[in-house]
């Protein structure tokens, strides 16, 4: 595609940003709907089957329901927009009604780093190596974990804000929870960039062409893991929505839509770092005959998500939660020390190859 | 302004920090528009189990979570001290990387100081 | 007007004005948040200036640690949430005088060093250099004409920071018993 002039360049990323956006907020939708059909297949239940179906008649005279539950996250969606939005009246009005939207934001601004293909003609600018909104930033890597960082705002902001006792307890488990496991992915996140040589996340999938880095490290990749899921606040590090102590924790004063953005958040961050986990450890948009059909890129990126996303789920079904204890002994004398050794380790190993001392 | 790439894809970041708040704070105005409204004061109070709520929420929190808070301050600079060298690193003499590894020994040290005098501990 | 000047103008009005919220805001949490807005501020300051990884460090540092770190002490203090008292206090006249004196400093500063340059427009930086200038700062912090020194007290510096730190904030109470 030629793009000659900056201003053509800024309308080609703004409207490439509004799609993505858009195709991760779908996804959004259908990942509520693939957790609670999973968790229910794991839990030998059927799950929502009620909200559209396509009917197929078979020769009994009954109807087969085929794809049952598919318009499911519409009619949520719909549900939230006719929902009362109440504020208590003891909540910190302007924190109470900016916590949402902070917590929106840096999901959608990683986004903007993310690579989801190759090359791609007709549909990349030229000049540019792989397709990303904005990929020219040479600091990806870090541009990533100093927006991660941020997210710990919304959590405090709603917890604080709130002015209930379970939201505050819950916001503050949570953010100490979310820097803890924080160093330990920052740390981890240090083994791809060594290994590519750059901070740039376009190269690091390029990195991967012989061999993914889950191979190579796959101590790394199940630290970067385990800090996700933490980071995230996915079972079972869920312990700030606790449900049976907590009652949801930092959200409990929110309502209707106020409470769909936490959730949206929530799930764009599950897409976010399950595609972050595939440029890291999983060769990203690489896969077979992706040199000859560079789209092919799109498909690889959006099935190493789907994988994660169940894996996630799967996660979920099959394991009870942290203990608030274990959990800060977890991250701080288990994860924190394999990864700084890991990391030393790595060092060394490179240098040994570049030395000739260990062939490969 | 024709930047350098490298600029002009910050610039587009920058027009990002201007939509992402309008796409968080549209769906919350369409409910406010559509949704219902009618407070009253028990609605109105702040979740407490159901009974009556008692004071504010605003109390004093455990000094822990500011030892964590400290602890993490220095070792997210020191993670940030490394991600120049880890990028460098293909480049690097071996001089270079003796240099970064006694860099993150020295922070495994306060680490190992933090935990030896218990502060890892969770009480 | 040009765009990089209206966003210039944009981002040093969010930094000063979140700057000066920091100091008149009467609920410290607010005020903390101010700060951290402020911070905001100067990082886009640092994109604009075409240092990607010192705005970046100013994300994660600043903004992710230490913002969260003085959130953490003010969730700490009791009763500090609603101060009822001014945020003037008597330190005012001390105060002022310091700032006109490091404002005299400064105009002096930038007056005296800069007064022949002229700063129409940015240097050029070529785009080669541009993409690799996180590389060329790694291996600047590692080698031993540069800043391996440095890098290395800056280590020793973070360790005797945390040893001091646990040392003041953890209560010693197996050392006296």
């Amino acid at each position: 595609m030629a793009i000659n002039t900056l201003s053509q360049l800024a309308v080609y990323s703004l409207v490439v940003g509004f799609i993505m956006t858009f195709v991760v907020i779908t996804g959004f939708a259908y990942t509520t709907l693939l957790e609670r059909k999973l968790l229910a297949r794991l839990q030998h239940r059927v799950g929502p089957n009620r909200a559209g179906y396509i009917p197929i008649p078979t020769r009994g005279g009954k109807e087969r329901k085929l794809l049952g539950g598919f318009m499911q996250p519409a009619a949520d969606a719909v549900k939230l927009f006719f929902k009362e939005d109440m504020t208590p009246v003891m909540v910190d009005k302007w924190t109470y009604f900016l916590a949402p939207i902070i917590t929106v934001i840096p999901a959608i601004f990683i986004l903007a780093v993310i690579p989801w293909a190759g090359f791609v003609p007709y549909i990349t600018p030229e000049g540019r190596d792989y397709f990303a909104i904005a990929p020219g930033i040479n600091v990806g890597v870090l541009f990533i974990l100093a927006i991660t960082s941020i997210s710990v705002y919304g959590v405090v902001l709603a917890g604080w804000s709130s002015n209930s006792k379970y939201a505050i307890l819950g916001g503050i488990r949570a953010s100490a929870q979310m820097i803890s496991y924080e160093l330990a992915m920052g740390l981890t996140v240090l083994v791809p960039v060594m290994l590519a040589n750059s901070m740039d996340l376009g190269v690091i999938v390029e990195g991967q062409r012989g061999m993914w880095y889950l191979f190579l490290q796959p101590i790394a990749a199940l630290v970067f893991w385990i800090a996700a899921l933490a980071e995230l606040q996915r079972a079972p590090f869920d312990l700030l929505e606790a449900e049976q102590e907590l009652s949801a924790g930092f959200t409990v004063e929110y309502s209707s839509m106020r409470f769909g953005m936490f959730f949206l958040a929530e799930y764009m961050k599950m897409i976010i770092f399950c595609a972050l986990f595939a440029v890291f450890f999983l060769g990203g948009y690489r896969g077979p005959f992706v040199d000859q059909v560079p789209a092919l890129g799109f498909v690889y990126t959006a099935l190493k998500v789907f994988l994660g996303l169940c894996v996630m789920i799967w996660i979920r079904a099959s394991l009870p939660r942290f203990r608030y204890d274990q959990l800060m002994s977890f991250g701080w004398k288990v994860l924190l020390p394999i990864s700084v050794v890991n990391f030393m380790i790595v060092a060394v190993m490179i240098v040994l190859v570049e030395e000739g001392v260990l062939g490969f | 302004m024709e930047g350098t790439p490298v600029q002009n894809d910050w610039y587009f970041i920058l027009l990002f920090v201007v939509l992402s708040p309008i796409l968080a704070a549209v769906p919350m105005l369409i409910n406010y528009l559509l949704g219902p409204r009618k407070p009253n004061f028990i609605k109105q109070q702040t979740y407490e189990c159901g009974v009556e709520t008692v004071g504010d929420a605003w109390v004093q929190f455990k000094v822990q979570y500011y030892i964590y808070a400290l602890v993490f301050v220095i070792f997210d600079i020191e993670a940030v001290f490394l991600f120049p060298v880890a990028a460098a690193y293909g480049q690097l003499p071996l001089f270079a990387i003796g240099a970064a590894v006694l860099f993150i020994l020295l922070l495994a040290d306060g680490l190992a100081y933090a935990w030896g005098r218990g502060v890892l501990e969770w009480v | 007007m040009t765009g990089e000047q209206f966003v210039f103008l944009a981002v040093s009005g969010l930094t000063i004005v979140a700057g000066i919220l920091v100091v008149t805001l009467r609920n410290l949490f607010h005020a903390a948040l101010a700060m951290m807005l402020s911070f905001l501020g100067v990082a886009g300051i640092y994109i604009m200036l075409g240092a990607g990884f010192l705005a970046a460090a100013q994300l994660l540092i600043y903004i992710g640690a230490i913002s969260i770190l003085i959130i953490f002490a003010i969730m700490l203090t009791r009763r500090m949430m609603q101060a009822q008292d001014t945020p003037f206090n008597s330190q005012a006249g001390a105060g002022l005088v310091t700032a006109v004196l490091s404002f005299i400093l400064l105009v002096f500063v930038i007056t005296r060093l800069w007064r022949n340059e002229i700063f129409d427009s940015p240097p050029e930086v070529p785009t080669a250099i541009m993409n690799q200038i996180v590389v060329q700062l790694g291996s600047d912090f590692v080698s031993p004409g540069a800043y391996v020194i440095p890098f290395i007290v800056a280590s020793m510096l973070l360790l005797a920071a945390l040893i001091g730190a646990v040392y003041v904030a953890w209560p010693q109470v197996e050392d006296e018993a």
